[in-house]
């Protein structure tokens, strides 16, 4: 019986080392594991408590927006709008507070503005055909300048009667002394990597990304999972800037500049494939802590900040070589 | 009693007369080679069948009902399944996968629903030995042959109770030997009543599987006759023009 012949020959085929020495996010672990030994010995100031309390800390806000971005990326679109948005949540969460309404009904608007950006977004892009990039530079722009015009290009510290409650929020440290931020990472990285491994809609998405034809032709109801995903990527956005804006204390209109770069890095570096069809939930943790470990550890080794760019750029590059490999190795 | 009827049909678009009056009928277990030179009709006629489009004259009936299709999805919910010509795969997933994309099965109570792999991969899996194909459910189609890549793509017509399946060119780009698989696939389905209609040019394709074959010209008819009656060299010169009409 041929079933007897094929089940060892698929035992071994989907065996566990293998399956893990195939994976780019499996290097990228390895890759954070050996920097943070090297460090430790290199430096006195790395394996502080302090330190890596900043670390898992300054991690999360590029991790959470890259979970969102995730499931962008799977369906094989991008969104360069995440900074732009991160701020502009921020800020009406502030301009909002400080007006002296609750801390809820802060948090409600601010998710609500991250939601209504996703979902225009999506529409251009799922409706009417416009290419995900064109898009999302163009609401790159429109949402930093909304939050200029929303706070009058001033910077926001004070929240009013929620003031405290605010920063415990962001700042705080509920559980075991871990912050805040890094516990409603954990928390949102496990709801995506169920979403994406278990329910229909994260099928779908991993679909579309593969070849969206055919998932229009398998009815797969296509352009209202695309609204969907980039309503989640700035609903991470959202919520990143809510934390952020705890954590920090004080929002300005150039929070998040940048800072869509260093999220679709992450999510590169941590085996997403940009063509579409490919991404994990850890692999974008992953991603970002490399990143941060890396910006990190050239502060300690005192090289000049400067050279930042030029790191994580590399990160970048090697990832997707590893990549290229991989796939040549296949099409031989 | 025949599984699908047409009577009359055609189709246009503007001043282009795509299908112009046709009048065939399908019965069960039965393979069709529809056979014709590109723009002779052979794909606006599928697309019909398909819901791709509705027809501009005339009417459809399955099993002495009449059809009327507004979407792909419907035609489905009759039991109408097209394998479309690049397949329709997902390379990023697995077999089951593509075989359930979809239609995807779920276990759990009311919104709680999550994807229920271990049935999509048994039925898969039994799909597959059904047709005596190799093709492993748990397998990337990235990975996989041509011939493999048609199981998958046949075996997601078997997961309902398909009447018809639609095969718009399923051996135009594969290897001979994956040729003969195919073909088995298609007798497979033909022997457990399902009709098929296999939209070819490749003539001894049509000559080895289908009982029948219905040749089109320019939008319009010019046979319909038992492959026994006819043969390779007739179906030419129709395809061609050079016989008119039989």
């Amino acid at each position: 019986m041929a079933l007897t012949i094929d089940q060892p020959i698929e035992h071994k085929r989907q065996s566990l080392p293998a399956r893990l020495f195939a994976s780019q996010t499996f290097w990228v672990v390895i890759s954070v594991i050996l920097a943070c030994v090297f460090l430790s010995f290199a430096t006195d100031a790395f394996a502080t408590s302090k330190n890596l309390y900043n670390i898992t800390r300054n991690i999360t806000f590029v991790a959470i927006i890259a979970l969102g971005m995730t499931f962008v990326i799977i369906t094989g679109g991008i969104d360069l709008s995440v900074g732009s948005v991160l701020c502009l949540s921020s800020m009406v969460l502030a301009v909002t507070m400080h007006a002296g309404y609750s801390i809820e009904a802060g948090i409600l608007a601010s998710i609500a503005t991250a939601l209504a950006i996703g979902a225009f977004n999506g529409i251009l892009i799922a409706y009417l055909g416009f290419p995900p990039f064109v898009v999302t530079l163009g609401m790159l722009s429109i949402a930093r300048s909304l939050a200029m015009v929303a706070s009058n290009n001033t910077v926001v510290f004070q929240f009013g009667p929620d003031h405290a409650k605010l920063l415990a929020l962001g700042g705080g440290a509920w559980v075991f002394g871990i912050a805040n931020p890094v516990l409603y990472m954990i928390l949102l990285a496990l709801i995506t990597g169920f979403i994406l491994r278990w329910t229909k809609f994260g099928r779908h998405i991993f679909a579309i990304g593969g070849n969206e034809h055919a998932a229009t032709l398998t009815g797969v109801p296509v352009r209202q999972i695309k609204v969907a995903v980039y309503m989640i990527s700035a609903l991470s956005a959202g919520i990143a800037g809510i934390i952020q804006t705890g954590w920090l204390g004080a929002v300005t209109t150039n929070l998040g500049t940048g800072m869509e770069l260093q999220v679709i890095a992450a999510t590169v570096i941590g085996g997403a494939n940009l063509a579409g069809g490919v991404g994990t939930a850890f692999g974008a943790i992953v991603g970002a802590a490399l990143i941060e470990v890396i910006r990190n550890s050239l502060g300690l080794l005192g090289i000049n900040a400067f050279w930042q760019g030029v790191f994580i750029g590399g990160a970048i590059l090697l990832a997707v070589l590893f990549d290229r490999i991989r796939n040549f190795r296949r099409s031989d | 009693m025949a599984v699908l009827e047409l009577t009359n049909i055609s189709r246009h678009f503007g001043a282009i007369q795509a299908v112009n009056d046709v009048s065939l009928s399908i019965e069960p277990g039965q393979v069709v080679g529809l056979m014709g030179d590109n723009g002779a009709g052979k794909s606006t006629l599928v697309k019909m069948i398909a819901g791709n489009f509705r027809p501009s004259h005339g009417t459809m009936h399955m099993d002495g009902k009449e059809l009327i299709l507004h979407k792909p999805a419907e035609a489905r919910q009759h039991g109408i399944e097209i394998v479309h010509q690049d397949l329709a795969l997902c390379n990023n997933l697995t077999a089951a996968a593509n075989v359930y994309l979809g239609r995807e099965l779920r276990r759990g109570v009311g919104p709680f629903r999550i994807l229920d792999y271990a049935s999509m991969y048994k039925r898969a899996g039994q799909l597959f030995a059904e047709l005596k194909s190799e093709t492993r459910p748990r397998d990337l189609v990235k990975q996989m042959s041509g011939g493999q890549r048609q199981a998958v793509a046949i075996a997601r017509t078997m997961l309902s109770q398909a009447k018809i399946v639609l095969m718009d060119e399923p051996t135009a780009a594969i290897s001979v030997r994956q040729v003969a698989e195919v073909l088995n696939l298609i007798r497979h389905l033909r022997d457990q009543g399902i009709a098929v209609v296999l939209i070819s040019h490749r003539m001894p394709d049509v000559f080895t599987v289908a009982d029948r074959v219905i040749v089109m010209r320019r939008g319009r008819k010019v046979a319909d006759k038992t492959i026994a009656s006819s043969s390779p060299e007739e179906v030419t010169g129709l395809i061609t023009g050079a016989i008119e009409q039989v």
